[in-house]
């Protein structure tokens, strides 16, 4: 039972944030009678808020470094927007060179930020405030004021429409590469469960790793074959899927998390590591897993999951990856939750924090790419007020303002919650306004119940009048 | 005989395991002036804020008599409308603002619509006046010096309508000259206006020049109170009630097995590295040997951390000359990554501003100055990271209910000790202790000493600052003596005793004066 209790107190933030997002869908499903959660919509939804997480996760390794935020990803978002708008269309370049060279203007972009607030010392907010003007300047000069349109279409199949129904035949080449991404996830698991001085820790993986992905195959080649997920869902709802293959993708991953999670307990149980009650664990994946189950099913009924779902997956992986189990993450942590200390233990802090701000303006230039293909347009009001979204997430998301605190499973609870906001107000047709202020109270409400939960505040005035009352009486 | 202005009975203040005041007692005359002295962390400074209602009543126990009546100070501003002001060691001018501006803060003259800057800066030359400082008022803070920067605190003092002036070392910055103006002012005032004064003090020759009566303080007890008043207390009278402590089997035992030099700093020189005229360190030539222990004995401010901060890689400090030998070898060490890598820790003696990151575990905290060692490719191997901080629990007894606890539900010993299992963790060859044991409860220091002795019969060398003599007597082979950035005096173990090494401190504090 204590173990429970640990391992509830200490992830009792995340805890809160997950019902909060529930309570906020169910909330929205209900006022808007049903449209939050229709598949055109739930399409939609992760359409206009990709870019968003991508810039949270950004803004998350600014704000641990020290609470500092970047002010300027709006202005480059759009700026890097104008410049794939100039290549592609104007210039007539090639989509995937441009996209190389938007991307590496981003990372220019934040090395100019990040050198002005680590070497030379100016705070970030005014650093990255500047940003916001120059590249807001830039952006209408590169432009002319004018909006470019429309995107070739290689470019716009990088991050619009929806992946495709693979499932109606079978491609040997994909069926080849899924068993070695299969097999290379079970060997690395295995092998990480043991310990350095087990013997044929190697074997006993690979083992697994074989024997496994080759079952997963098999499944899958007769999984396609015969059909088997339309005959299933015909059987259970009585109507077809338009694309099966988002349930299927839904079902992967669902048992992939049941899965890790099993394992993963299993381990620190076997290490003699601090481990959750099974319940815990267990409700913990089936929730997670019927979520996620739910999810891709709602999008299955329309056109499928969308692409940029892929690319949005690749950098929560990677960055929760870096946070969590990479030196430099550590680092970043460390910087934000003690910078004197941190030096003292010769973190290079200067370095650290130089490289967030890279980071942050190569994330927004991903951003500035996926937000002007999904317009389809480069135009020079886009991403105007974006790094607020981003920054609000973070912080919902249970970052510290202070820095060294939050993950970025947090920051992508986050900027649900922003998105869910924002377009279950949309659909009732709350006006922008009103919409901006639901938004600030949900904000501060999110920040003062972490501040109000971590530390015994006292009010000074409250014991002042306590103790005349008493001296009084 | 005149009413006793002030009475503080039974003053019993804790901080998380520490005691810092343990039923303290003073009473204080109207129109003396009350010397308090003692050694660092003797609880000078902890009995003033309490007094100054800094920590509010109901965070101690005891009771506060003033002027006849019970008084429950909540804050500054209860204690200031009675009249009882505090100066501290820090001056809390704004650098920026004028030296009226400056007088008035917090206590505005305001007329019709807004601050009245005639009245102002009357009232202002009005109380320069009084404390001799012959000064625009509208000059700005930063433009004069610290001498002049202490009377404006007098003078702001006085706007209040003073009668209890609390000084905490007031004189620490001022070189002859000044504090000696600042002495005859307080002289003054006590003849004329019958204010009267505690000041805070470690030079003995000031007390002596000054006060009416001295209380001694000692490990947060009230040790007596002496008349000043019919001819001079002796100097070593003084002393022997701020170190008399028994000595008692607090240190375990440990055979000395002293190899080659295998740190030596010569000629070191640091700047404070905003005010970089002021010399911090001063020339100074200190060296350990492998299995040796060395002390460095002296005040606050002597120096002693700026050295090892600034030998540590120059986290600290400016226009840094010397060098820095490691058996031999000369080594430049320009950052701590630097230091680390060349076999160097240092312990801060300021573990939560300087050295755990509080809102990290304990593990996360142990590996963090050599992650390297646990890691291949950047990618940390969370199994023996794990390992090498459970290894570290175990060696140091940390008590923790879990290696992934959170540094800040720690004890403060327990915290230390992780900042020590950090340092070992890191495998230096020389470390740095700066206060090992400072807010750490007795059973702790005994398991820190136990750990020290363990480190130099490895073969380490361990250079340890401590303000506590009997820490450095009882731990120490070598023991250096540092005064106002220099070295004034090198003793074995078997040559020092507490009384010596305080001698040697208040000598070159003395000589510091004169010169």
């Amino acid at each position: 039972m204590s173990n429970l209790k640990t391992s509830f107190s200490k992830n009792l933030k995340q805890f809160v944030m997950l019902i909060t997002l529930m309570v906020i869908i169910i909330f929205f499903q209900v006022l808007t009678k049903g449209t939050l959660l229709k598949p055109m919509n739930v399409f939609n939804l992760i359409n206009q808020n990709a870019y968003v997480v991508v810039l949270a996760v950004g803004m998350l390794m600014c704000i641990l470094t020290g609470g500092n935020v970047d002010l300027s990803v709006g202005s480059v978002v759009a700026f890097v927007g104008a410049c794939a708008g100039t290549m592609m269309i104007t210039w007539k370049w090639d989509p995937y060179l441009s996209t190389f060279l938007c991307l590496l203007a981003g990372i220019v972009i934040g090395a100019w930020h990040g050198f002005w607030i680590s070497y030379v010392n100016i705070p970030a907010f005014i650093v990255t405030l500047s940003g916001q003007l120059i590249f807001r300047g830039l952006t209408l000069i590169v432009l002319k004021g004018l909006t470019l349109s429309p995107f070739p279409k290689a470019f716009m199949n990088l991050s619009t429409g929806a992946i495709g129904n693979f499932m109606l035949e079978i491609n040997p080449a994909a069926l080849l590469i899924f068993t070695v991404i299969i097999s290379l996830a079970v060997f690395f698991l295995q092998l990480k469960s043991f310990y350095h001085e087990e013997d044929e820790k190697f074997m006993k993986s690979l083992l697994a790793a074989l024997l496994i992905s080759f079952a997963a195959s098999l499944a899958v080649f007769a999984t396609i074959h015969y059909d088997v997920v339309t005959h299933i869902t015909r059987f259970l709802l009585g109507t077809e899927l338009r694309n099966v293959s988002s349930l299927v993708i839904g079902l992967l991953l669902a048992a992939g998390v049941i899965f890790i999670e099993i394992k993963r307990r299993a381990d620190r149980k076997r290490k003699g590591y601090s481990y959750d009650s099974l319940e815990a664990t267990l409700i913990r994946a089936l929730v997670i897993a019927a979520g996620i189950i739910y999810f891709f099913y709602l999008l299955a009924n329309y056109t499928g999951a969308p692409v940029v779902l892929i690319t949005v997956g690749i950098v929560l992986l990677v960055y929760s990856y870096i946070a969590s189990k990479t030196v430099m993450g550590r680092h970043l942590y460390a910087v934000g939750g003690n910078e004197k200390a941190a030096r003292l233990s010769g973190v290079k802090t200067e370095k650290i924090k130089f490289l967030a701000y890279v980071n942050m303006s190569f994330l927004a230039a991903v951003a500035g790419l996926i937000f002007s293909a999904r317009l389809q347009s480069a135009s020079p009001q886009a991403g105007n007020g974006f790094e607020l979204d981003a920054i609000g997430a973070c912080y919902i998301g249970g970052a510290s303002a202070y820095g060294g605190i939050g993950t970025v499973g947090g920051t992508l609870i986050g900027a649900l919650i922003m998105g869910v906001l924002n377009n279950g107000m949309s659909i009732m047709g709350i006006s922008i306004d009103m919409q901006q202020v639901v938004k600030g109270l949900v904000l501060l409400a999110a920040v003062a119940f972490d501040v109000i939960s971590k530390q015994k505040i006292s009010f000074p005035f409250l014991t002042r009048i306590f103790h005349r009352r008493t001296s009084a009486g | 005989m005149a009413e006793a202005l002030l009475e503080m009975r039974g003053i019993t203040k804790t901080f998380p395991g520490v005691k810092a005041l343990d039923n303290v007692n003073l009473t204080v005359q109207e129109g003396e002036i009350h010397a308090i002295v003692g050694e660092n962390g003797a609880g000078k400074s902890t009995l003033m804020n309490v007094l100054s209602g800094i920590y509010p009543y109901g965070s101690y126990e005891g009771d506060i008599v003033y002027e006849g009546q019970e008084c429950r100070f909540l804050n500054i501003k209860d204690s200031e409308r009675l009249g009882i002001v505090i100066i501290h060691q820090e001056l809390a001018l704004v650098p920026y603002l004028s030296i009226g501006e400056n007088m008035f803060l917090g206590n505005e003259q305001t007329g019709f619509g807004g601050i009245n800057w005639d009245l102002t800066y009357q009232k202002a030359s009005e109380h320069m006046l009084e404390v001799g400082l012959e000064e625009n008022p509208r000059t700005l803070i930063k433009d004069i010096g610290v001498g002049k920067q202490q009377l404006v605190e007098i003078a702001k003092a006085l706007t209040k309508n003073v009668k209890l002036l609390i000084l905490d070392e007031p004189t620490s910055a001022l070189n002859d000259e000044d504090s000696l103006n600042l002495l005859n002012l307080l002289k003054k005032f006590r003849e004329e206006r019958g204010i009267t004064c505690i000041m805070i003090s470690h030079k003995l020759n000031e007390i002596a020049y000054v006060a009416d009566k001295i209380t001694i303080l000692r490990d947060g007890s009230t040790i007596e109170t002496l008349d000043n008043t019919h001819g001079k207390v002796p100097e070593p009278r003084i002393i022997k009630g701020m170190v008399g402590r028994e000595m008692v089997d607090r240190f375990p035992k440990r055979v000395p097995d002293i190899g080659e030099k295998l740190l030596e700093i010569e000629n070191w020189t640091v700047f404070h590295p905003l005010y970089t005229e002021r010399k911090l360190v001063d020339n100074v030539s200190v060296n350990v040997r492998r299995g040796e222990v060395v002390g460095i004995a002296g005040l606050i401010g002597a120096g002693r951390t700026e050295l090892c901060q600034s030998v540590f890689g120059r986290v600290y400090g400016a226009k840094i000359s010397g060098t820095v030998k490691k058996a031999g070898q000369e080594l430049v060490l320009g950052s701590a990554a630097d230091a680390i890598a060349h076999g160097f820790a240092y312990i801060t003696e300021d573990r939560k501003g300087d050295g755990l990151v509080l809102s990290n575990s304990v593990t996360h905290n142990i590996t963090l100055s050599r992650l390297e060692l646990v890691s291949s490719k950047g990618v940390i191997d969370k199994d023996r990271e794990r390992h090498a901080a459970e290894d570290y629990r175990e060696k140091l007894s940390i008590r923790t209910p879990d290696v992934e606890q959170l540094v800040s539900n720690l004890s403060g010993g327990n915290q230390q000790k992780v900042l020590v299992g950090k340092w070992m963790f890191a495998q230096p060859d020389i470390m740095m202790l700066d206060e090992p044991t400072r807010g750490v409860d007795v059973g702790a220091k005994y398991e820190i000493y136990g750990i020290i002795n363990q480190l130099v019969s490895e073969g380490k060398a361990v250079l340890m600052i401590s303000s506590e003599l009997p820490e450095l007597l009882g731990m120490c082979d070598r023991i250096y003596v540092m005064a106002d950035g220099r070295i004034v005096g090198e003793l074995p173990r078997a040559e020092a005793s507490q009384e010596i090494i305080m001698g040697m401190i208040m000598q070159a504090s003395k000589g510091a004066q004169t010169t």
